[in-house]
This record gives structure tokens, sequence and C-alpha cells, in this order.
């Protein structure tokens, strides 16, 4: 067994620092050490998406990262994308929506649809298809979460508009 | 006060009862990514169990040395069966009357199969210590086709040996597991000798997985110092789970406590019972720790639960005209390695004798045969009730051979054979009788909706235009009427293991007029935290808001037979109403005392009891629920509880018609969805929003079905699709927006009418998916070609027809 390896992280705003071997996978770090248990293991081969973090600001599948390999990153799950009393849009578009039925997908769903949104504040449908086609969902047939990130992208379009 | 009583209307609809899209109440914790699946339950010192599985389909396990993997650091144990043998738990019954191994005794009978179970400090070294387990084996002849292993001479099952008798009755061939008959043969027979026309197939709806976005998993902690065991885990049954934890284990059954957790999925593979959570139930006893075990999607698709593997062969008999006047089915059921279909008792080829589908059919016959091989065991209900898919599929594409073989249009042929609505209730050929339908009036619905008439003109001009050289793309149209049958009892006729199907709903109304229920279900993304409230709603006048709906934990729930055939709102939704209707009977006294009339001077209108002729002289439920646990009522018993146990008089039979129109390219067999019209009729609808969600995630499913997803089996009984690289699942681009409608034909035997929806858009999804394919090809000679249809299938069937030039 190789040695263990120091590693730093930031989830969701906070600090942690640990010891773990190289080969465990980022998703366990976060769900068995940290206890962050929005992101899920659906597929153990990168298909599924359900293990969606985001990185220094990209969209990863953290079943196919060691730990390791993000020491010292800013991570964010579904847990720090809002709070209860304060949900991120996405969170209030896809219950609005039923843009989830299960639930065992949407955390790395709607993960990667604020960094999608984040690329392109406005896009189309086939680009919503395209830009979440790394996200597989069982239950809904999608047609209500393509409907939900469309309405998403449309409200905080509203919202930047009257900002400005 | 009276005088600010909201009107009726606002009122109902403060109440978020039936027929409302109320907004899901479980989707507050899902999008913050606080949902509580099996993987999430961590408990302190839990150890984690992994599996040694069979490289082989067919071997003879001649030594198990584990010596190695016990000296790595971190592993607690190792079983194999030789552990398991003196508890009796080697072998475990299945829910087909067949028994299957829970680790591998002697041989192993399909790739895959458990052979041992590590139990260590974590899931790595679990991992790791399964490398080092050394299991010596000695290669059998493998048999994966169900034809040949009937005339084979090897035995794949030796342990029934000499055993002509099975559960289902007599067995023609150590390889054969059951004959089931259904219908008249001989008449049968004698109409297709005599008929006019008859048309024949033979078609193989292929093995395919019901893949739940998460596995299956559990959690066993046996808790020695109190003798209670306590077991999370993925189970769509959870009170059956407890009760065949006790008969197996020897635990009394009040010492076993079941839940299921949030559930991701589960679409017919967490219905069984699986060796992971026998193996981690015995693994805590053993170890007096809690013990983890969580499949991943390798192991979830090679060795827990396919569905389908039914090679079907068909013959319909019509008039010249094309009136049907017999139908004649017989089945090659593949069910690997062991029987472990996942069907009532007395169905051992489930509801397959649904297969005349929506057509008045005078005459039927139907025989399935079940036979062994060495492939993974199950055949559950993916999406559908038991064996529904293959009978609708089967008809529905015996519809469209008969169209061929008369020359006839298939929507027209379809109509003209419909069971008419005053027919109903019908009782069909192979021996179900149909609650009610409408039939013609949805198909006319969905023709104009869809404009049929233009779309077949259309067709017409692309075939002329493709002759002629113009285009490349054919275009195909996709027709499915289906009828299901769901909702499972009655217990009369439909068991589990001995376990009548009935369900259940207890409900407990607060006395600041809240309330809690529970149900003998459990939710795997239906909603019915949801939409069991909205039931309740209505029939207490207590808004759905105000109702927590709590399923899925056998110390607190009722016993009820769970969640899978779309039962849940056929058996526990009536259950609910009528829960719901035992505490307003004794609303109902309560308010007649305290407005000093007699009982039946109340009547109930919304979310209260008013005097009638005096609307202004009324109760609340609200006021009624305090009244029920603060005031001393003459001869009423404080408090307002009630239970209800349903068993449900017959199945429910939703139907529906679905179209979809595709666009083909002939050159790389790539089909574009440009349209799908699904039309359901559920019966009454509880939550239209919920409904429309259900449907949409059945068609993708069928999609998938239909379209690329099965489970391969090479020669040697390898599995090639073990992984979502090559296991079908679609993603957002492949998927198409779908135009959903409905009609109305309530269930008359069930207390609100409901009737069941989350299957049917898989069960007639399927065919219509197909139907649109082989539609397309249908001008250039093709009768039919068998599912999955993928891009080579599609190629390939195009070239095969000369289309390639």
């Amino acid at each position: 067994m190789a040695d263990k390896m120091h590693i730093k992280l930031k989830v969701n705003g906070a600090d942690h620092e640990f010891l773990a071997e190289p080969r465990e996978l980022l998703i366990y770090a976060l769900r068995e050490r940290l206890g962050i248990t929005g992101p899920h293991v659906g597929c153990d081969t990168s298909h599924c998406g359900a293990c969606t973090v985001t990185i220094d600001g990209k969209s990863v599948k953290s079943c196919t990262m060691f730990v390791a390999q993000a020491n010292g990153a800013d991570i964010t799950t579904i847990e720090g994308l809002g709070s209860p009393d304060a949900l991120h849009v996405l969170q209030e578009k896809f219950r609005e929506h039923h843009g989830l039925q299960c639930g065992f997908c949407t955390p790395g769903m709607i993960t990667r649809a604020v960094k999608l949104l984040e690329e392109n504040p406005n896009p189309s449908e086939e680009e919503v298809r395209f830009g979440m086609a790394g996200n597989l969902c069982r239950c809904t047939g999608y047609q209500n979460i393509v409907k939900s990130i469309l309405a998403a992208a449309a409200e905080m379009n509203t919202v930047k508009e009257a900002a400005e | 006060m009276n005088d600010m009583a909201p009107d009726r209307e606002n009122r109902a609809a403060g109440l978020k009862g039936m027929g409302c899209s109320r907004k899901r109440v479980e989707d507050v914790r899902f999008t913050q990514g606080k949902g509580n699946y099996v993987d999430d339950v961590k408990l302190p010192g839990m150890l984690h169990g992994d599996f040694v599985r069979s490289p082989y389909a067919h071997a003879r396990v001649k030594n198990i040395d584990i010596s190695k993997a016990m000296e790595l650091d971190g592993v607690v144990a190792v079983l194999t069966a030789k552990d398991l043998e003196p508890l009796g738990l080697h072998w475990m019954p299945t829910l087909a009357g067949d028994k299957q191994m829970v680790l591998a005794d002697g041989k192993v009978l399909f790739q895959g199969q458990e052979v041992a179970f590590v139990v260590a400090r974590d899931r790595y070294v679990a991992a790791d210590a399964v490398e080092l387990v050394e299991v010596e084996y000695e290669e059998l002849p493998v048999i994966t086709n169900p034809f040949e292993a009937l005339q084979s001479d090897v035995v794949l099952r030796e342990d029934l040996e000499g055993q002509t008798e099975g559960a289902h009755g007599p067995r023609k061939h150590h390889n054969h597991i059951f004959t089931w008959e259904q219908g008249d043969e001989a008449a049968t027979n004698e109409v297709m000798d005599n008929a006019e026309v008859v048309a024949e197939e033979e078609m193989y709806y292929h093995r395919t997985h019901p893949c739940p976005l998460e596995t299956c998993g559990a959690v066993a902690s046996m808790d020695k110092v109190n003798g209670k065991l306590t077991v999370w885990g993925t189970f769509q049954a959870p009170h059956v789970v407890r009760t065949v934890a006790s008969l197996l284990s020897g635990i009394e059954e009040h010492n076993i406590r079941v839940i299921s957790p949030d559930i991701g999925g589960g679409f017919g593979n967490k219905v069984g019972v699986y060796p992971g959570y026998v193996c981690s139930i015995v693994a805590s006893i053993v170890t007096g720790v809690p013990v983890k075990w969580i499949e991943d999607r390798m192991e979830n698709l090679m060795s827990t639960a396919f569905a389908r593997d039914y090679w079907m062969k068909g013959r319909i008999s019509a008039t010249k005209d094309g009136k049907i006047t017999g139908l004649h089915c017989h089945v090659t059921a593949d069910h690997g390695g062991f029987d472990a279909c996942a069907d009532p008792t007395k169905f051992p080829a489930g509801f397959m004798n649904i297969c005349t589908g929506s057509y008045d059919i005078p005459v039927a016959y139907l025989a399935v045969d079940g036979v062994y091989t060495n492939k993974a065991p199950g055949g559950v209900s993916y999406r559908c009730s038991f064996r529904v898919t293959e009978a609708v599929y089967f008809i529905e594409r015996m519809i469209e051979v008969l169209a061929i073989e008369l020359g006839m249009d298939a929507a027209e042929l379809r109509r003209i054979n419909f069971i008419r609505k005053d027919q109903f209730p019908y009782k069909a050929a192979l021996g179900w009788e149909y609650d009610s339908g409408d039939y013609h009036t949805a198909w006319d619905k969905a023709m104009k909706a869809v404009d049929y008439d233009g779309l077949r003109k259309e067709q017409a001009e692309r075939v002329e235009a493709f002759k002629r050289g113009e285009t490349r793309s054919l275009m195909g149209i996709g027709l499915t009427f289906f009828t299901e049958i769901v909702g499972a009892g009655p217990v009369k006729n439909c068991d589990i293991l001995g376990m009548g199907m009935f369900d259940s709903c207890e409900i407990r109304i607060h006395p600041t007029g809240s309330a809690i229920a529970r149900l003998g279900t459990i939710s795997q993304g239906q909603g019915h935290a949801t939409t069991f409230a909205q039931i309740l709603a209505t029939e207490t006048g207590i808004p759905a808001d105000s109702i927590t709906i709590e399923e899925g934990d056998t110390d607190t729930a009722p016993y009820g037979l769970g969640t899978y055939g779309s039962r849940s709102t056929p058996v526990a939704g009536a259950a609910t109403a009528l829960a719901g209707r035992k505490i307003r009977a004794k609303a109902q006294m309560i308010a007649a005392y305290l407005l000093e009339v007699h009982d039946d001077d109340v009547e109930f209108d919304v979310d209260r009891f008013v005097v009638k002729g005096a609307p202004e002289r009324f109760k609340t439920m609200k006021e009624i629920a305090y009244a029920a646990y603060n005031q001393a009522i003459p001869g009423i018993e404080p408090g307002l509880e009630a239970v209800s146990y349903y068993d449900p008089p017959n199945m429910t039979y939703p139907f529906g018609a679905y179209v979809c129109v595709m666009d083909i390219d002939v050159d790389t067999g790539v089909p574009t969805i440009r349209r799908f019209y699904a039309l359901d009729d559920c019966g009454t609808r509880i939550n239209p929003m919920i409904i429309e969600g259900q449907v949409h995630g059945g068609l993708t499913e069928a999609l998938a079905v239909a379209l690329g997803q099965e489970i391969a089996y090479d020669d040697l009984g390898n599995v090639k699709t073990g992984t979502l690289m090559d296991f079908f699942l679609p993603t957002m681009v492949e998927v198409p927006n779908y135009e959903t409608d409905h009609t109305v034909t309530p269930s008359p035997h069930h207390p609100i009418g409901a009737k069941g929806v989350g299957e049917s858009p898989h069960v007639g999804g399927v065919p219509c998916f197909s139907n649109a394919i082989q539609d397309a090809f249908r001008p250039f000679g093709l009768r039919h070609t068998n599912m999955p249809h993928d891009h080579w299938r599609i190629w390939k069937t195009a070239n095969d027809l000369g289309l390639h030039g």
C-alpha cells in the first residue's frame, strides 16, 4: 500500500485537511470522509454524472478523479449551491417544473446545470441538451429537466437585466 | 367567523387535493442533496462487504482458498457456502418457487455469480481482499440458448436431478422449469385451421435490465445486546423482506426492522431478494457490527434481476375483412440459472395472459415454457406489471403482421377489433375481467391529434421520393394501443411467497388538525409523499400541506406488499382513501355532537361538516380534530385515527393510444424521433404533473429498450454489456420532447376510480418505437425484425432489404 498523502481541500467554503491513500477517489473522500453525501455514485465509469461537482470552476465527475489530484482545489457540491432559506434558482426551478423524481441524479444534474448557465447564460434547448448530455437520468425522460434549466436561465437573465 | 368563510372553491383549492398539480414535497430535500439513500447510511464501526464473483458461466468450484485474503490487514471475515450451510442459508428460496444459491455451493451457473463474501474495514480493503481469494474452477459446457438447453444432455441444475415435478407442475427435461397454459388450445387450433386468414410470426423480446441509477445495496446492523436486527436496503417491498428475513434467519419478526430509505429508482430491479442482502445480514450477525454492501454498476447489470428474454411464437387468425377470430401464443422463456422471476406465486409467466390486448378476440391459447440456461437469474417486471410489456409487445406486433397479411391499414385493423365500451366489464379469452375502457374514443382522439391520414400521405410521398433517389430517409409511423393490467392482488389469486397482495394505510390526525399517514408501499421516485397526501386531503378535508406521508419503515408502517407493478395507487391508494373515509365517519359523529344535531343531519363540505340546510352552522375538520382529543364525547372514544387494509376486488386496466413518427437514415441506420404522441387513460387523475412526469420517464425507458438497450452474452456466457459504455441509457441528446394527452375512464371498483400510470408508458412505448422502425421498412417488404433496433441493426435491415443499392 502506498504512503498516505497530505491532502488539503476547500469544499463549499470550508477547509479540510487529511491523509489519504493516493488511490482514494474524490467521490469517496467527499462522501465518506467529509460526510458530503449529495453527490452520488451511479456507474463508477464516469458515464452517469451523479457524482458531478465543480472543481476550480469546472464540472468534474468526482468518481473519476483521485482526491490527490484535487489537492488544493476549491470544490463546490450541491450542498454549497444554496441554503434552505435561499435556494439557488436552479433548485427552485427543478421543483417547480418537476425536473426530478427519485432524486438520485439530481445533485449532479443541478451542479452541472449551474455551470452550464455560467458558461452559456442564454442557451437554446439544443445547447442545454448537449451541455447536459454527461448527466443521465432514468426517471424523468429529461423533458422537465430541460424545461427547468431554460426557466432558470430566463429568470437569471431577468434578474441580471433588472440589476443593470 | 362564519361570514368570513372563503367560498367553497377557494377552500377546495387550498386543500391541494386530488386533481391538482401539487408541487412535490420530496423535492425540497432532493434538490439540496439531502436525500438519504442506502449508501448514505453510515454507522459507527461499520464494515464493508464485497463479493468474489465467478468469471465463468458454468463451472464446478473445486476449492476456495481464503487464507491470503484473511492475512490482509483490515479483513475481518470471508464467508463461503460452507459458512452459510450450518445456518441453512447457503441457498435461499426465490419468489418463483425455486431456490437459489446465496454463495456458490459446489458450482456456478452464470457469470458474476456470488462465490464468496469478503468483509473488511472499508470498501478499498474489501476490494483488495476479493482479489486475494483463490478459487479453483473446473469449466463446464455453457448453454446460453433455451432451445439448446432443452436438447442438451448437460444438466445445469444438478440439485434438481431426478425431480420431474417443479413448483408449477411437470418438468419435461432436466433443464425445463415449467409449462404454463392458459385458454383453450383445441378450440383455438380449430379456429386457426378454418380461418380465412392466418398470420404467423416469431419474435424475440431480448434480455435487458431495469438499471436504476442507484444500484442495489444494504446495511445490516445486528444489535446483540437487544437482539434486534435492523436492515436498511434498496427494497421495493420492505415488509416482505422482513418476513423473509425472519423465516430464513429464525429471528422473530418483531426483532427485525427493515427500512427502505430513499430509493434511487427501482423499475423492478429492487423487488427480489439478493445474495448481497443475505450476506450482509449474516456478516453483521457473525461480526456483531454493522455491515454495508453496495453493488457496483457491473455487478448490478451482471447479477441482479434482468428483465424479459422471451422467445415468442404467435399465430393470429381473422376474417378476410379483418375481424380477429383467434390468437395462439407460445413462449420459450429463458430464466437463467435459477428461476427467480418476481411474479405472484400462481403466475410463473406473470400476466402474460393479457396478451389478447385491447381486442375482442373470442378464443385464445397461451403456453409458456420456462427454461434454465447459464445466464443470470431474474425475470423481473422492468417498469411494467408482471410480464405485461412482453404481452403487449407480442399482440401489438401480431396486429401489425396481420395488417400486412391482410393488406390493411394497421390503425383501421385495431379500430375494428377493439373491445367496445358497452362490452365492459369484459371477460377476455385468457381469463381476465377488464374493469373499464373506452378504446374507440381514445384511438379516435389520438388519430385526430396526429392527423393520421396526413401522416400516411406524407409517408407514401416519402417512399416515392426515396424510390426516385431524391432522399435517403424513410418515414415510420409507429402505432400502439395497449391495455395494462396492474394493481395486484386480489389476495385470492395473488400472493408473493404466500403473502396476499393487499396494501394498507394508517392515518393519525393530530389535535391541531394536521396529520401523519403511513403506508405499506415505498416510493422510488413516484412522489408518494405528495400524491397520497392529496388523496387524503380530498377525503378528509385536511390540507395536503398539513399531512406527512411516511413509508418504508416496518417498525412504524402498516404491513403492505410494496411498490411495483403499478400497484401503489390501485391498492395502497384505495386503502388511503378508505382510511380517510373512516376518519370522516368518526368526524361526522363528533361534528354532529358539537353542533347538537343528529349524525344524519350534517354533511361533509370540502373541509368541514355543515348542518344540512343551514350552511352557516358548521365545524371544520380542524375544530373536530381538536374536539376528538380534548372533549369528552359520550359514546365516542378519544382520538382520531384509522387504518385500512385493502384487498382489491379486481386489478385495474389502464390503457392508452400512442403514435410515434420517425425519420430513418437508411445509410447510417440512425432514427430521429420527430414526434411522439401519448394518450393515457389511467382513470381518475390524482396529480397531472406527476402523471406527465411518469409518462415522460416511462417512454424514455421504452425508447432505450426498443432502440438499443440489452444484456448480451457471448457463447461462453460472458456478459458483453456490463457497463454503461455498452448498456444503452439514453442521454438528453437522444430523447425527444413528448406530447401527452389523456382521456378519463375511472375504474368502477376502485374507491376513487384511479388505475395507476407509472408503467403504462413503458408498456405502450416499447411496441410503439419498434413499430415505427418496422413500419418505415414495410413498403420494402419487411414483416418483422427483432429489437433492439440499434443503428447497426437498422442499417442491417435496410441492407438486407437491398436498400443500399
